[in-house]
């Protein structure tokens, strides 16, 4: 069973050939019984996600707020024009973005070198996986909370390190005005860092060893094969791997939340945070979700550009 | 190919900094959930509490309603992934075989649905919800949460139908199985493994997911783990500290178990899905 599902290779294309009729039937039978099977699960993602989606991108130019007995009004662009000048609302979005880099850059170096360590032959490999694992299986509250007691001023192992190499008495690192967010960032690498290791780490496993021996015998260093085997082979789902990150980080909410909740001075408050507040603490449903519009569009065109861009550079890889 | 010597201890090197850096919050967690407040309270703390001690977990406990929370995310967690697997399975068997403008459609979805930040789901649910009379209820919960694990369930399971031979289920209808015999007696258990670890990978964001029950559940009888955990979190003395890691080791204990189960297929289902679309 495990072999079929894990490891099996891609059917020879050749027994499809030569089976005329007996092919037909079973075929003919999934297109009816296709949507039979499709509906319980297309019916939800268009009620509950579809649906709201859309739902969602209306609202943005009503005056929808929570509590109100008025009816909501067609406002137009007004929202937008709003946010248009909301330095605040920016301020955020310019913090989403830096964390968003800050963690994703970060994350995948780290993580390309652990993965690159872990598809060696080297001894304590299965410590370090069931480890670089361990983050991904985590809640999120619960890796916020952890790193609360790790920065602890006076109960935290950070300082108290620091203190111990004479590197000073350490600080309060989360409420701190220039440290917060750099504190914040790298609890962020270190929670997104496994998903990043597994997808490079099945990465590697399927580049040809072959290649690589080839390369070897030929006196090619560990860079050039690197360059020239590996990478190659690891380019599709780096830039998958990335550009999820880059989606994911943006509109990241929880560990922030629990770390510094947008403090200190509104330091760390990323743009999720500040909708938050917006829809659940002041009711402004409306307005929120015009800044959850602007974040989509965003992140759409910095894809667009960032996919883009690379494709292109990698058609001869 | 041979390494030399001094590459290897430089790959042991960064091996172990690798390992310190992974493991010392989760170390420093367990530490702190077993010390005593008087450690707590030192200027000078250890890795290793001098007079270990449970205090620290019945204090917890008494302070805020764990055990009913735990219920709460567990009856959400099992619904979740229950209901997801139930009806992923089915859409992603058609979407692994069939290259049809529908398959595609969901495959957008699945791609498209990752971009949107959630403020931008959650107020249209809120609302919906709220008009069904499902905020502050865990069935309401159970509904955002199969959506929201529908796409990975989605792209996991597909990728396990790939790697189920197509020629298998022909040679099925050729020895004049019918279709939904075939599916039964063929595929589906060939399929279990990974529609178990689907639906454990469900079971597990939802558990741990934190977002959308810190919006839909108002009242603390209501509310899943994450979100009473963080009223454990505010203007935390030092002593509160020691509840509050114990609470956290807590939570996150089921999570690590059914993870470490599942371990092996998570990546494997990954690089499937990934590989082969």
């Amino acid at each position: 069973m495990t072999s079929v599902t894990e490891a099996s290779p891609p059917p020879p294309p050749v027994r499809r050939a030569g089976r005329g009729p007996g092919r037909e039937r079973p075929r003919k039978a999934v297109d009816h019984g296709a949507w039979f099977l499709v509906l319980p699960a297309l019916i939800p993602i268009l009620v509950l996600s579809v649906g709201p989606l859309l739902y969602g991108v209306l609202l943005a130019f009503t005056d929808a707020q929570s509590g109100r007995t008025e009816p909501t009004r067609w406002i137009g662009g007004l929202n937008f024009q709003d946010l248009l000048h909301d330095t605040l609302f920016w301020e955020s979005f310019r913090i989403g973005l830096v964390w968003a880099v800050g963690v994703t850059v970060p994350q995948f170096l780290l993580a390309l070198g652990l993965a690159l360590l872990l598809n060696q032959d080297l001894r304590l490999r299965w410590l370090a996986r069931a480890l670089a694992i361990v983050p991904w299986a985590m809640p999120e509250v619960v890796v916020g909370i952890m790193w609360r007691l790790v920065y602890n001023p006076d109960a935290g192992i950070l300082n108290e390190t620091l203190r111990d190499l004479g590197l000073g008495s350490g600080r309060d690192w989360l409420s701190g005005l220039a440290t917060a967010l750099p504190a914040v960032i790298v609890v962020g690498v270190w929670a997104g860092m496994p998903q990043t290791t597994v997808a490079l780490l099945a990465g590697l496993q399927n580049t040809p060893r072959e290649l690589h021996e080839a390369a070897a015998v030929d006196g090619a260093g560990a860079w050039r094969r690197f360059r020239t085997v590996t990478w190659p082979a690891l380019r599709p789902i780096a830039l998958a791997i990335t550009a999820l990150n880059l989606i994911w980080n943006f509109n990241s909410f929880a560990l922030v939340y629990v770390l510094t909740n947008g403090g200190p001075g509104g330091r760390t408050r990323l743009p999720m945070l500040f909708a938050y507040e917006e829809a659940f603490r002041y009711g402004q449903f409306g307005y929120a979700a015009a800044m959850g519009c602007v974040m989509v569009a965003v992140i759409s065109i910095a894809l667009a550009v960032f996919l883009a861009g690379r494709l292109r550079g990698g058609d001869d890889a | 190919m041979r390494t030399s010597r001094p590459a290897r201890i430089g790959q042991y090197t960064a091996l172990l900094a690798y390992l310190v850096f992974l493991a010392f919050p989760f170390l420093w967690l367990l530490s702190t959930a077993f010390k005593p407040p008087r450690e707590l309270g030192s200027l000078h703390p250890t890795w290793i509490p001098e007079d270990p001690t449970l205090g620290n977990f019945r204090q917890a406990f008494d302070e805020q309603p764990l055990l009913h929370a735990a219920l709460n995310s567990l009856l959400a967690a099992l619904g979740a992934a229950v209901i997801a697997v139930l009806i992923a399975t089915p859409m992603a068997y058609v979407v692994a075989r069939r290259r049809t403008r529908l398959a595609k459609a969901v495959t957008g979805w699945v791609v498209v649905s990752q971009a949107f930040p959630f403020v931008l789901l959650i107020i249209p649910l809120f609302l919906v919800l709220k008009n069904l009379r499902l905020i502050n209820a865990v069935p309401g919960l159970v509904l955002v949460y199969v959506v929201w694990a529908l796409p990975f369930a989605l792209w996991m399971l597909a990728g396990y139908v790939r790697a189920v031979p197509p020629e298998l289920e022909e040679a099925a209808a050729v020895d004049g199985a019918g279709r939904v015999r075939t599916l039964v007696s063929v595929t589906a258990p060939l399929l279990a493994p990974g529609i178990v670890a689907t639906g454990l990978f469900a079971f597990i964001t939802a558990w741990n997911e934190f977002f959308f029950a810190l919006v839909l559940l108002k009242t603390p009888e209501k509310q899943t783990l994450p979100v009473v955990l963080t009223h454990f979190i505010g203007a935390e003395g030092v002593a509160d500290l020691g509840p509050l890691a114990a609470a956290a080791f807590l939570a996150t204990l089921p999570s690590l178990v059914v993870f470490a189960l599942i371990q092996r297929r998570i990546t494997g289902g990954m690089l499937t899905g990934a590989v082969k679309s």
